[in-house]
């Protein structure tokens, strides 16, 4: 009982049977993929030795995953080299993308019904074909086009004449067809982005004078990019990965480097992980770009906005020195 | 020069076929406060977003400081301007809105900046000297690097004031500017806009503040059903109504 009459009563938490049951399953399953990846495990290779004319012979351990063999490749010039073009691709095709996806999500919402159904065609044409027909068509279309002439529309005056296989590398026709393809995607990303602006905001502006083009510029897509920036980071980071299609028509990035590789040396998985590998650290420093640029254009919307990763973690540290600190003035009180 | 900054005749407007505004006669001079009452749906918003043509009207005329709004008269036709020309109108016609529509990624400072150095070209420096001026002026010093978000309604909407006045409008039009606040917020936009009455500024004023008319307005309109239904001097307007709908309208507000 406490001081004043009231029985004190003991709360007993709930005990969470499930919780330890699913701890411990995961255990077992994350034991076992650690074991997979990183334990060697026995193999049909033996080495032998020659000791005092005597032959001993003992099974030779490997990883499954031949992380030696990773380690090789991880750094070679092919891969290297490939790596390099996919960053390359995804940049040149993400800028296309973007500039022309933000050019069409306007003029989709433009009075002028050309310029509407102008952009909702191109959306609908290059969404609605495969990517992967796309690069095609684009690396071969000189079958299609041989020259290309900028003139006068139906004379035969001609100002350029440009024969189209050698201006169009294989490289640029990827770029191109990635860069098309995406700005489709892009177009309904930005105009979801230029929508979520409150109408408030453009008779603001248009109230103090500002042109439509001022409206856009100044008011409406500074602050749809808050909407825009999440789906764009997904989009690059799918960009990324889509890259790897280029190999379908000869360009070297970095799934294709890979790809050669092993098709001389039949080292398949090994290769495969290292490409897989460095698919993931591109896409982490995406992942942290993408989250300064959300914070960035976050300003205004949040009273604080959220602390940085870094920000957080200098924070628990110092919550944990304080408590480390506070537990040690105890004891010395104590003692 | 005219004595009536705003001149409307006959206007009419509506809206997928509701008629909202049927012909309304409105004339407001030059340093004079004129407020509009009304149930809500009576047109009074729209007639104000039509005289900064925000709206288009249908038919009427509209003139501000002698000058049609939106459209050129020539050879005793009206051709409808392009946006550019109706920008440069509207840039000398300030106006505060309900939800103040304050610029959300821009800090306290920007908003009051942006439409002097980017309509008017005004010089960077000379923006920035004026908005703190301005600030000062509604009773915000220090606030510059705030979000709007950071502050509170009253404090959003008198930076709306202070970005329409950073244009050094002729004529400022209010809609409503009360209506989203909390009732202890009101009297702090309340005090600025009586400030700015004073300092001779034109103002046309939406507004369910009956005191506020009462005290500040030259004259009151009120409108009802989309025809200017009573006006005249606020005193007698609103103490002794004559109509049988202002009587009924200020019994349900007062």
């Amino acid at each position: 009982m406490s001081a004043n009459g009231d029985v004190a009563v003991k709360v007993v938490p709930v005990r969470h049977v499930g919780r330890w049951i699913g701890l411990a399953a995961v255990s077992v399953l994350l034991a076992m993929l650690i074991h997979t990846l990183f334990f060697q495990v026995s193999s049909a290779k033996q080495a032998c030795t020659l000791t005092n004319g005597v032959r001993v012979c003992h099974g030779v351990k490997v990883w499954r995953f031949q992380w030696d063999v990773v380690g090789q490749y991880f750094f070679t010039s092919e891969v290297l080299h490939g790596l390099l073009i996919t960053v390359e691709l995804t940049v040149i095709s993400m800028i296309i993308g973007i500039l022309l996806g933000m050019t069409i999500a306007v003029m989709r919402m433009s009075p002028n019904r050309v310029l509407s159904s102008l952009a909702w065609s191109y959306t609908w044409f290059f969404r609605g074909t495969p990517v992967l027909v796309q690069l095609v068509f684009w690396a071969f279309i000189g079958l299609l086009y041989p020259h290309l002439t900028i003139g006068i529309p139906f004379t035969h005056l001609a100002f350029v004449h440009i024969h189209v296989n050698v201006a169009l590398t294989p490289f640029e026709a990827v770029f191109i067809g990635l860069g098309l393809n995406e700005g489709a995607y892009m177009s309904e990303i930005a105009r979801s982005g230029l929508i979520s602006v409150d109408e408030g905001q453009i008779e603001a502006a248009s109230s103090l004078g500002m042109t439509r083009r001022q409206t856009l510029r100044l008011v409406v897509i500074p602050q749809a990019m808050r909407v825009i920036i999440p789906p764009t980071g997904n989009e690059v980071i799918s960009m990324l990965k889509t890259t790897s299609l280029a190999s379908a028509v000869g360009v070297l990035e970095l799934f294709g480097a890979v790809e050669n590789v092993y098709a001389t040396n039949y080292k398949i998985m090994p290769l495969l992980v290292v490409a897989s590998i460095w698919y993931l650290i591109v896409t982490t420093v995406l992942s942290i770009g993408q989250f300064y640029l959300e914070r960035r254009f976050a300003r205004g919307a949040l009273r604080t906005p959220p602390p940085t990763p870094i920000q957080r973690l200098r924070a628990d540290l110092r919550g944990i020195g304080s408590k480390f600190r506070t537990k040690r003035g105890v004891a010395e009180v104590s003692a | 020069m005219s004595e009536a900054m705003v001149e409307v005749r006959g206007v009419h407007k509506s809206y997928a076929g509701v008629e909202v505004l049927k012909g309304v006669d409105l004339t407001v001079n030059r340093g004079e406060v004129t407020c509009l009452i009304g149930p809500s749906g009576s047109g009074k918003s729209t007639l104000l977003r039509c005289i900064n043509h925000l709206e288009k009207h249908d038919a009427g005329e509209l003139r501000v400081d002698g000058d049609l709004v939106g459209y050129e008269a020539r050879n005793g036709k009206l051709y409808e301007l392009n946006d550019k020309a109706i920008c440069e109108k509207r840039s000398h016609i300030g106006m505060v809105f309900q939800r103040f529509n304050l610029f959300q990624h821009l800090t306290v400072l920007e908003n009051i900046t942006v439409g002097q150095t980017q309509v008017k070209n005004v010089d960077r420096d000379v923006a920035r000297t004026k908005a703190r001026e301005l600030l000062k002026r509604v009773g915000l010093e220090g606030k510059e690097k705030h979000y709007p978000s950071q502050l509170s309604g009253g404090q959003q909407q008198r930076v709306a004031i202070a970005r329409a006045l950073a244009m050094e409008p002729k004529l400022m039009l209010f809609d409503e500017p009360t209506s989203a606040l909390d009732p202890e917020l009101v009297g702090e936009v309340l005090d600025v806009m009586k400030d700015l009455a004073r300092s001779g500024m034109t103002m046309i004023v939406v507004t369910h503040e009956m005191g506020f008319a009462r005290e500040v307005a030259d004259t009151v309109y009120f409108l009802d059903g989309g025809v200017i239904e009573e006006s005249g001097d606020p005193r007698e307007v609103l103490l002794s109504p004559s109509s049988e709908r202002l009587k009924n309208f200020l019994s349900k507000v007062l």
